[in-house]
């Protein structure tokens, strides 16, 4: 315990200082990682945890953006609202999408989930009216909170407060009964039966707190671009998170967390060399699969094991 | 005070039938021992009665509720709980979560979000006091994919009980399992309260004496033959059907 809190007043010095000693590209660049730790974290609750691997988890993500996008644009909302909305709505489809996926298993479910949030990006993409389709929704200004967060500094904070407070409440849910429940469900949903636990609402909550938890990172993300397109709802944007949690190691959240970071530092590196990113995300599953089937932190925790055997 | 009641249950898989009419009833407290060969029905009767799948026709109660139509968890909460034939356990985890898992399920404790289940002081006496009594203490931190496959079929037995259940299905508990492992089982069976409903599938007619208040050989989808000891042993059919098999 006593080493669990050191490393995390360690971790928040660091972040803290980052503003500091980061050239703001890299400071925003490190944003940008913190959101997707969110969104990575948070199908991990999902796929790491109770056993459902979803490829859709791109329509919370974007669909909060959108919300937020829409509100804040079209509506000239005040972020008090629309932040707030960005993460009820998105929230609200994840029940929308767990009563509707929650009817099938494994790759059956995977392909409902594929199929419903290509229905959200096709409409995102076609409603030109509404979300100006393919062109997006440029302007959606930075929020003021209080203070206005208009600048990287004062943003990365606002993110760095939003993505840590969410990690803290993901790490609790785990660490909870409900969250040993979920592992015993991805173990055996017959024996949590058994036991007498009502598997389904167990399944329909873990994916509505997946839901929001990722729509908070959509919102986030396009506060960050101040643009919103169909980009964000995207099938590419549901594998990339997947390939993230799968790189760090499912079921770890810290896992999850530094896929998202690889990735995304990977993506930075790869797009002044390439065009070919999808191609490059591609490799990166196949070795991760190949070489290190549990992740990043299995492949940490195996090489500890052995030396610890020696 | 009848804890199960069966009547007329029928189940049909597809073409197949697997159950015909098969009506049986127990006493709290009794301990029917199921007999019958391969493809008997006696899995299917237990799915039926633990809700893991519905009878086509028929009635199934449990201390007086009608549970029929009930799934499973609905049923493990009134008070049943079951080992299966092929070993059900969360395989990942250690011993302690998944018998910590079990003291969950039976406290109903589900739900609960915020502290931490290392802190549930009760919850973990409670597990770590299972573990105790049916020694299993050395193993409570590894992994169950690593146990052997007797230790396994006992982890299932403890996790079974851990609820208290007031009745307990035991799916072949003693199958695959060395001399040594049966008779450990076939203890930690024998100690159990007496006012704990029991039906146990068994293959060895010894053990299945041993245990059985009362034994019920079923065939082909049918029970055709109920009785204590003496009854079953002198039943012409049941020497036919099963003890020729054997
Ligand atoms: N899910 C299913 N679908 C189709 N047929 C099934 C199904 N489950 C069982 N059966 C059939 O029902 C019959 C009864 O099977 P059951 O498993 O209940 O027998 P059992 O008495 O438990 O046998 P064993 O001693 O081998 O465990 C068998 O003919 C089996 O093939
Ligand atoms: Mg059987």
């Amino acid at each position: 315990m006593r080493r669990y809190s050191l490393v995390i007043l360690l971790a928040i010095a660091i972040f803290a200082a980052l503003p500091y000693v980061l050239p703001t590209y890299y400071l925003s660049l490190t944003t940008k990682i913190l959101i997707f730790v969110l969104f990575a974290m948070s199908l991990d609750l999902l796929i790491g945890y109770t056993g459902l691997a979803s490829l859709g988890h791109a329509a919370f993500f974007g669909f909060g953006g959108y919300v937020v996008g829409l509100l804040v644009v079209r509506g000239q909302v005040s972020e008090w609202i629309a932040l707030p909305a960005g993460v009820a709505l998105a929230t609200a489809l994840g029940a929308l999408f767990a009563v509707l996926a929650l009817r099938a298993r494994g790759s059956y479910f995977l392909m409902i989930t594929l199929a419903l949030a290509q229905v959200v990006w096709g409409i995102a993409f076609g409603w030109r009216t509404l979300t100006g389709g393919d062109d997006g929704l440029p302007g959606v200004k930075r929020p003021t909170f209080i203070v206005s967060l208009a600048d990287e500094n004062s943003f990365y904070y606002f993110v760095l407060l939003m993505v840590g407070l969410s990690a803290l409440a993901l790490v609790a849910i785990v660490r909870s009964p409900f969250g040993h429940a979920l592992r015993g469900i991805r173990e055996s949903e017959t024996r949590m039966l058994a036991l007498g636990f009502n598997v389904w609402r167990h399944q329909f909550a873990a994916f509505v707190i997946s839901a929001a938890f990722a729509g908070l990172a959509g919102c986030l993300f396009v506060y960050n671009t101040r643009f919103v397109s169909p980009d964000v709802l995207h099938v590419v944007r549901s594998a990339e998170v997947l390939i993230m949690v799968i790189l760090g190691g499912v079921g770890t959240l810290l896992g999850p967390a530094i896929g998202a970071a690889v990735i995304i530092l990977l993506e930075d590196f790869v797009s002044s060399l390439t065009q070919r990113w999808l191609l490059i995300l591609g490799i990166v599953y196949v070795v991760t699969t190949l070489f290190a089937p549990r992740g990043l932190v299995g492949l940490y925790r195996d090489y500890f094991s052995r030396n610890r055997k020696r | 005070m009848i804890a199960l009641d069966i009547e007329n249950v029928t189940k049909s898989f597809g073409g197949v039938r697997a159950l015909t009419g098969v009506t049986l009833s127990l006493n709290e407290g009794e301990r029917l021992v199921l007999l019958g060969p391969n493809g008997a029905g006696k899995t299917t009767l237990f799915h039926s009665i633990s809700g893991n799948i519905l009878a086509s026709s028929g009635r199934i109660s449990l201390f007086g509720d009608d549970i029929t139509q009930l799934p499973p968890d609905a049923r493990a909460r009134l008070g049943l709980a079951r080992t299966f034939q092929i070993t059900n356990l969360f395989a990942q985890l250690t011993v302690l979560e998944n018998i910590l898992l079990a003291v969950c399920g039976a406290q109903k404790l589900t739900f609960k979000f915020v502290r931490p289940l290392d802190r549930y002081d009760d919850i973990q006496k409670r597990a770590r006091a299972l573990l105790e009594e049916w020694n299993l203490v050395d193993a409570a931190d590894r992994l169950v994919r690593n146990l052997s496959y007797g230790e396994q079929r006992q982890v299932e037995v403890v996790m079974a009980l851990s609820g208290e259940p007031r009745i307990l299905l035991l799916d072949e508990p003693t199958a695959g399992l060395s001399p040594a492992e049966t008779l450990r089982v076939m203890e930690m069976v024998r100690k159990l309260p007496r006012d704990m409903t029991i039906v146990m599938i068994e293959h060895d007619m010894d053990v299945a004496f041993e245990i059985a208040d009362r034994i019920a050989v079923m065939h082909q989808g049918r029970v055709i033959a109920e009785g204590d000891e003496a009854a079953i042993r002198g039943n012409q059919q049941v020497s036919d059907i099963y003890l020729g098999v054997e």
